[in-house]
């Protein structure tokens, strides 16, 4: 069993609808070298829902240093922000 | 390409309805650690584990951290502990007791299971030694979980065993009333013991695993009630089939961390537990799954049926999900565990004969119950043989998990707090059997054994 293919990641963020959180979401991506592949977003009820797919091939830090900073900006502005290896949906919903 | 519902789907089942991890469990064989002098002996089991588990806890941590999937326990089973002790000079084995407490707590996981001994068919000089030494270490350790298999449907019932452990357990509790005999929820008699289960209190490394697992437990009872809250007054063939994908789903996320976790730790993968084991938080009861399916309270006439119906269709969701599943896999029907549970009992929907005749059809057996501290040692043994009977005239596992609360009756509760939780002191009918358990030998294997 070889190990998993960690390059892929979903990043969601849910809560209040606020000014410019795509902006620094995409902010701390570029910084550390993440490539957005795809981006979706809705308000769902007065809830922000927002969807991204990246690729974490030449990230410049690894997924664990990448959810500290995506934490730390959710708290930040107040929103849950979201890291998680793409393996994990992959796993539930594909077969 | 996911689709956000799928994402949105997979998110809300760990943040709203509780899914999680329960443990990852390590295996380790301390086959290789025997020797004549004791001292000797939990020198090496000390280091065979600290070395085995060395990254048990910070691997678990860092797959939680990059899949957010949380991970509650990390934990260590090993190989019975009458097993390995035998050939020792020891004359009681608590000091193996207190070198596996240690070992947990340099390694820093919450239990390590393996004191234990498997005698269906009869005693060994160093099973007498270790079930003798049951209470005592029970009573002086923190970590460490106890199991006694006594019977098998190959074997029959180890009647004396039923008899002892009866006494044992009084012993046990006895030793740490000043706790509401907590020591009692550290062990658990069983027919039909799984090798391979994760889950305490009960985990054991059997004599024929490998020298190092990885055995999973997932859980996720939230999940059930949830995906059952949207097909209310359906059909109960729709009811099962909406079991059965959840529980397929929440399978495939123990085998992705399962997988990883074995690659990680450079053991091998053993097998996926997937049981629905409840957790005193609301939202994560098994109780509440039954009464979705319709019943007032659980414990009300239909919910065996229910829990027939629930325990089968999770073990079809997850045998479709994995290859490997193994341990107990079905639903846990623990009462101080389980908020449902508990309000069932303290409100008497609840009887321990209810419970009884559930654990026909659930994954385990009669599990953390609370009785009267005055129940006789002869009774509880008879609480026992009537488990053991049901584990092994139906081909299943099933356990005891009961706590005889010294000082308190019924109308009082015990309180531990965390994942043990609190439970109400269940009525014990008081009628005597004690000439039936004094009478000791075998109950001879059911004829269905002979398979050969």
């Amino acid at each position: 069993m070889k190990p998993m293919d960690n390059r892929a990641a979903v990043i969601t963020v849910i809560g209040n609808d606020t000014i410019g959180i795509i902006a620094k979401v995409s902010g701390i991506l570029a910084d550390n070298q993440v490539n957005i592949k795809d981006i979706t977003q809705t308000i769902l009820e007065d809830i922000f829902t927002m969807i991204m797919i990246v690729d974490l091939t030449k990230s410049t830090v690894d997924i664990k240093d990448l959810a500290d900073k995506l934490d730390a900006l959710g708290e930040d502005i107040g929103l849950s922000v979201r890291i998680q290896n793409s393996n994990i949906f992959n796993a539930m919903h594909r077969i | 390409m996911l689709t956000d519902f799928e994402i949105l789907e997979t998110i809300n089942m760990f943040q709203e309805q509780h899914l999680d991890i329960r443990t990852i469990t390590m295996g380790i064989s301390l086959m290789d650690c025997s020797c004549a002098s004791a001292e000797e002996t939990c020198r090496r089991i000390y280091d065979k584990i600290c070395r085995r588990a060395e990254k048990l806890v910070k691997t678990g941590e860092d797959i939680s951290r990059e899949y957010q999937v949380p991970i509650i326990n990390k934990r260590i089973s090993v190989t019975p502990i009458s097993i390995v002790a035998a050939s020792s000079d020891a004359s009681d084995y608590v000091c193996f007791a207190k070198t596996l407490d240690r070992a947990a707590k340099t390694c820093g996981v919450n239990f390590i299971g393996g004191f234990s001994a498997l005698v269906q068919k009869g005693y060994t000089d160093s099973d007498i030694k270790l079930i003798e030494s049951i209470p005592e270490s029970l009573a002086v350790t923190d970590f460490v979980c106890s199991s006694v298999n006594v019977a098998t449907t190959r074997t029959g019932i180890n009647m004396d065993a039923v008899r002892d452990m009866g006494r044992i357990i009084k012993q046990t509790a006895e030793l740490t009333k000043d706790r509401d005999a907590i020591g009692c929820a550290k062990l658990v008699v069983f027919a039909n013991a799984p090798d391979d289960n994760p889950f305490m209190a009960g985990a054991f490394l059997g004599p024929g695993e490998p020298e190092c697992v990885i055995n999973v437990g997932i859980s996720g009872p939230g999940v059930i009630k949830t995906a059952l809250e949207s097909v209310r007054g359906a059909d109960l063939g729709v009811v099962a089939e909406t079991i059965k994908k959840a529980a397929f789903k929440i399978t495939r996320v123990g085998e992705l961390v399962a997988r990883e976790a074995s690659v990680r730790l450079g053991a091998p993968f053993g097998i996926i537990d997937l049981s629905l084991a409840p957790t005193p938080v609301v939202g994560d009861s098994i109780a509440r799954i039954l009464e979705e399916f319709g019943l007032e309270d659980c414990g009300a006439w239909g919910t065996t049926c229910a829990l027939a119906m629930l325990n089968d269709a999770v073990k079809k969701g997850g045998t479709m999900a994995s290859s490997f599943v193994g341990g107990l896999s079905g639903a846990f029907i623990p009462v101080s565990e389980d908020e449902g549970m508990i309000a069932a009992a303290t409100k008497g929907a609840l009887t321990l004969e209810k419970l009884e005749a559930m654990t026909c059809v659930c994954s385990v057996g009669l599990d953390m119950i609370a009785i009267p501290g005055n129940t006789s040692a002869t009774t509880i043994s008879g609480i026992i043989a009537d488990e053991m009977a049901i584990g092994t005239f139906n081909s299943k596992t099933t356990a005891v998990r009961i706590i005889p609360t010294p000082g308190k009756d019924v109308g009082d509760s015990v309180e531990y707090g965390g994942l043990l939780g609190s439970a109400p002191i269940m009525r014990v009918n008081p009628s005597s059997c004690a000439d039936f358990i004094n009478r000791g030998g075998r109950v001879p294997a059911p004829i269905h054994s002979m398979r050969n």
